[in-house]
């Protein structure tokens, strides 16, 4: 093998604190190395060009670079060596900059562990094999999981572009939280006049199937190729047959249930339709709730609806569809405020939640609009909005931004002022962070033009004073001590991720962060996809954010599942797992650990051997690690490569 | 969190890392400059799983001072139950080395996310002040004879 080493300066980022000449050199003594040579920036098109060029001047046949994470640039210089005519597998590289330069101090140490480094990826390159991808048939339809106005988003698009769309909503309604908003910032335009007709656009797009009230069961499979099964949970009625005529719930005698959509600001019946504008607009039975269903007698329901829907024997149900990419799309929720016992969460009915604000706010609302206090129904004179309830608070394991409070407390202040024009709101804060097109303006809006009274500080109490509530705190900014008596209090409760997001992200195999946030391939470069392929991001489920990026995403996510889909085959890692059936002796055991039943037994001349399905290998190696034959091998990660490696190292 | 003194002699540390979690939470550690000791280098494998356990041994009976195996924390394994394997053939595993003569606190095996930098840190820096604290290996000429065998010491009962 002819290799050609090409250690990265990266700028200063590892020149500054690795001997890069020095590396060079060392490299030009390491077996099989016929060049090595530095490069500003290896990524850089001169940079690249001059690996290509090396290549061809000088017939390499194997190529390192040193540099930054493979998990960044390895595809970069794969295609690289590829337009120079090499195969793309004859390439290893060594992490010189994330492993080295940027977290040792010691230029002589990292210029140590660089040459190690390179050594390592030189010894691994000579046991490296050409490798030829295979293609590999796809489905062209895509799953989103979550209904919020990102998955309509991603749904709409891709849609648009021609792709069938299967999207499972867990809620009886899409729409997730916007659903719920009266107006939003920075316009302050009705919510629903934006968002409903894109609801619409879904129901009626003949691309997209809609399971609603459903949930993921599980996923198998793998890019181009996922096996979803979705669990239809039971609504007892039939959606087939009902109409969204609304007849059962004017009758329904079971008036005291939660009412989810409105945040538990009002009561509802147990058969019913969360919200006039509701897609699908179906009834749904709440089973605890409903006098029938918990062992009494009614059937009430069953009895008026005319078209005969009400099914009280109906069972939750599963389907299973294929698809070749998923977008999940799962949002947030609100973090539990009831932590927050010194401001009487959940203890007072007039200390609510900012999205319970919102159903009193909107005119589809349990008030029909008109704020009127949970205690007594009286309508507010004076509010007091106390924001980042949950953010920005280590105490609470919640040191993060949720990025949407400052905005949408100000857009409430503004609304309440609307509403009522001689209340008066105050607002304590801890900084205003409101980046964005118009959205600092809009914040002083709320100062200058409607009169909310921003006070810098914390508040350390609330309490019942008669019918008014006491909120004790500090103005930083003049130093002194604040007690005001207000007859509502509306927390900025901060978000975290979806309940269940951790739960889904096993199933989708994609990494979640300490907080259950989706993770991102990459913070900067591949904002929308994970480290799974075919599985993609949108909104908030990856990190808190507001409609305006939400749809941005939701968009993004649609281009790369357009992208991806856009032939019928898709080429595949070759880099698989591959069995020696002289060294195979039959024993099943790769068999029972593959996690992707991707090997399978075969018969040769009455002897059982096992066979890889290329296709279907991940290429994780656990059957390698598995076999004590070694007889199934990962190819570019055998064990041979595994040992050079450590061999390297030891005898460095 | 144990500071290394500059002048301390490297030691040699072997890590095998699985691509998804520790060695992208490795790749979080550098992009955030959480500074670490300089000993470890690091082998990318697809997965924990991956990890045979002749790999440690060899690393260890050629000259390393220590061994760090890190996966994706349980239940968040990319290959669904690789980490699952890895822990069961770790936890064996690391029984199994007082009866070849190796200190058991040589070979540590942990759960690292890519999301944590700074968990990446702390366990390179304690790992480190742990082999540092054991010292250079010795060769396995001087290991001692399987006296402790007896005592049952360090030895997985049957
Ligand atoms: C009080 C308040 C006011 C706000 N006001 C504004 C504003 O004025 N302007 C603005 O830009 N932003 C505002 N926001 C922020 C806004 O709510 C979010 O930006 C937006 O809702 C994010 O959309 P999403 O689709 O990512 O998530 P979501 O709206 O949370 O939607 C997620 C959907 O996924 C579903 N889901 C969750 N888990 C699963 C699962 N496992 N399987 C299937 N489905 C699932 C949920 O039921 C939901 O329908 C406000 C937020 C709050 C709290
Ligand atoms: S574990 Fe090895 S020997 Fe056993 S069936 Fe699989 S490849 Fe053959
Ligand atoms: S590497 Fe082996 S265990 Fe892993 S997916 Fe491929 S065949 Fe299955």
């Amino acid at each position: 093998m002819k290799i050609g080493v090409f250690i990265c300066h990266c700028g200063s980022n590892i020149a500054a604190t690795v001997d890069v000449l020095k590396v060079v050199e060392s490299a030009k003594s390491m077996p099989e190395v016929v060049y090595a040579v530095n490069s500003m920036y290896t990524c850089s098109e001169p940079g690249q060009q001059a690996i290509e060029e090396a290549i061809k001047e000088r017939g390499l046949t194997g190529v390192v670079v040193a540099s930054c994470t493979p998990r960044m640039h390895e595809p970069t210089f794969r295609r690289t060596v590829e337009r120079a005519g090499l195969n793309r597998y004859m390439f290893e590289m060594a992490n010189i900059r994330e492993h080295v330069s940027w977290v040792g101090k010691d230029k002589a140490a990292n210029t140590a562990k660089a040459v190690d480094l390179v050594r390592m990826a030189v010894e691994k390159l000579r046991l490296d094999k050409v490798l030829i991808p295979k293609f590999i048939p796809a489905t062209r339809k895509v799953l989103v999981i979550g209904g919020g106005v990102a998955g309509i988003q991603a749904a709409l698009d891709c849609a648009e572009g021609g792709m069938d769309v299967v999207m499972v909503e867990s809620e009886p309604s899409i729409g997730g939280k916007m659903s719920k908003l009266d107006k939003t910032f920075p316009t302050v335009d009705c919510s629903s006049c934006v968002l409903g007709p894109r609801m619409v656009d879904v129901a009626q797009n003949e691309r997209i199937e809609l399971h609603a009230y459903s949930e993921i069961a599980s996923i198998s499979g793998y890019v181009g190729n996922f096996d979803v099964t979705i669990r239809k949970k039971a609504t007892y009625v039939d959606w087939d047959k009902c109409t969204g005529c609304g007849l059962c719930t004017e009758k329904c005698p079971s008036k005291k249930s939660y009412d989810r959509f409105n945040e538990g600001m009002g009561e509802t019946t147990a058969i019913n339709i969360p919200f006039p504008q509701a897609i699908p607009k179906k009834a749904t039975i709440t089973a605890a709730s409903c006098r029938l269903l918990s062992g009494g007698k009614c059937g009430v329901c069953a009895k008026i609806c005319t078209s005969q829907a009400v099914d009280y024997t109906q069972k939750d149900r599963e389907i299973t569809v294929k698809v070749g990419a998923v977008v999940a799309a799962t949002g947030y929720d609100l973090m539990d405020w009831t932590v927050y016992g010194e401001y009487g969460a959940g203890r007072y009915p007039d200390v609510i939640t900012s999205l319970q604000y919102e159903r009193l706010l909107s005119a589809s609302g349990p008030t029909g609009g008109h704020i009127r206090r949970p205690s007594d129904g009286r309508e507010p004179k004076e509010v007091v909005f106390i924001q980042c309830v949950g953010s920005r608070d280590p105490s609470v394991g919640r040191p993060y931004c949720s990025g949407f409070c400052c905005m949408y407390t100000a857009k409430q202040a503004i609304l309440t002022k609307d509403h009522i024009p001689d209340s008066r709101s105050y607002v304590f804060y801890m900084d205003i962070r409101s980046p964005g097109k118009g959205y600092d303006e809009f914040t002083r809006r709320a100062q200058e033009e409607y009169k909310a009274q921003y006070i810098r500080g914390r508040v350390s109490t609330v309490y019942p004073k008669g019918d008014k509530l006491v909120v004790k705190g500090v103005d930083t900014l003049v130093g002194e001590q604040v007690e005001l008596e207000a007859d509502l209090v509306v927390l900025a409760v901060g978000g975290e991720a979806s309940q269940n997001a951790p739960k889904l992200a096993e199933k989708l195999r994609i990494s979640y962060d300490g907080y259950g946030f989706f993770m991102e391939g990459h913070p900067k470069l591949k904002p929308v996809e994970t480290n799974t392929a075919g599985v993609y991001l949108a909104g908030s489920c990856q990190g808190l954010k507001d409609i305006p990026s939400s749809v941005a995403q939701g968009s993004a996510a649609a281009a790369k599942v357009l992208g991806l889909l856009s032939k019928d085959k898709l080429e595949s890692d070759p880099q698989t797992a591959g069995v020696d059936v002289k060294r195979c002796v039959g024993c099943r055991k790769c068999i029972n650990v593959c996690p992707f039943g991707a090997i399978r037994e075969v018969d040769m001349r009455g002897q059982i051997k096992a066979e890889v399905i290329e296709a279907v290998c991940q290429g994780c190696g656990l059957c390698t690690a598995t076999c004590p034959q070694g007889a199934v091998q990962l190819s570019h990660f055998t064990d041979n490569q595994v040992l050079a490696e450590v061999e390297a190292l030891c005898q460095s | 969190m144990p500071e290394l003194t500059e002048n301390t002699k490297e030691l040699r540390i072997v890590g095998f890392l699985c691509n998804w979690c520790s060695y992208g939470g490795a790749d979080t550690a550098g992009v955030g400059r959480f500074i670490q000791p300089t000993d470890l280098r690091i082998i990318r494998l697809p997965c924990s799983g991956r990890v045979n356990p002749l790999f440690i041994i060899k690393a260890l009976m050629s000259g390393a001072d220590g061994v760090l195996v890190s996966g994706c924390h349980p239940r968040d394994c990319h290959y669904a139950e690789g980490n699952f394997y890895a822990r069961r053939r770790l936890e064996v595993f690391k029984h199994l080395l007082p009866v070849l003569g190796i200190d058991r606190r040589r070979f540590e095996y942990t759960w690292v996310s890519a999301s944590e930098g700074p968990r990446w840190q702390k366990v390179v820096t304690d790992f480190t002040a742990q082999i540092h604290a054991l010292g250079p290996a010795k060769f396995f000429a001087d290991a001692p004879e399987l006296d402790f065998l007896k005592a049952g010491e360090g030895v997985m009962q049957p």
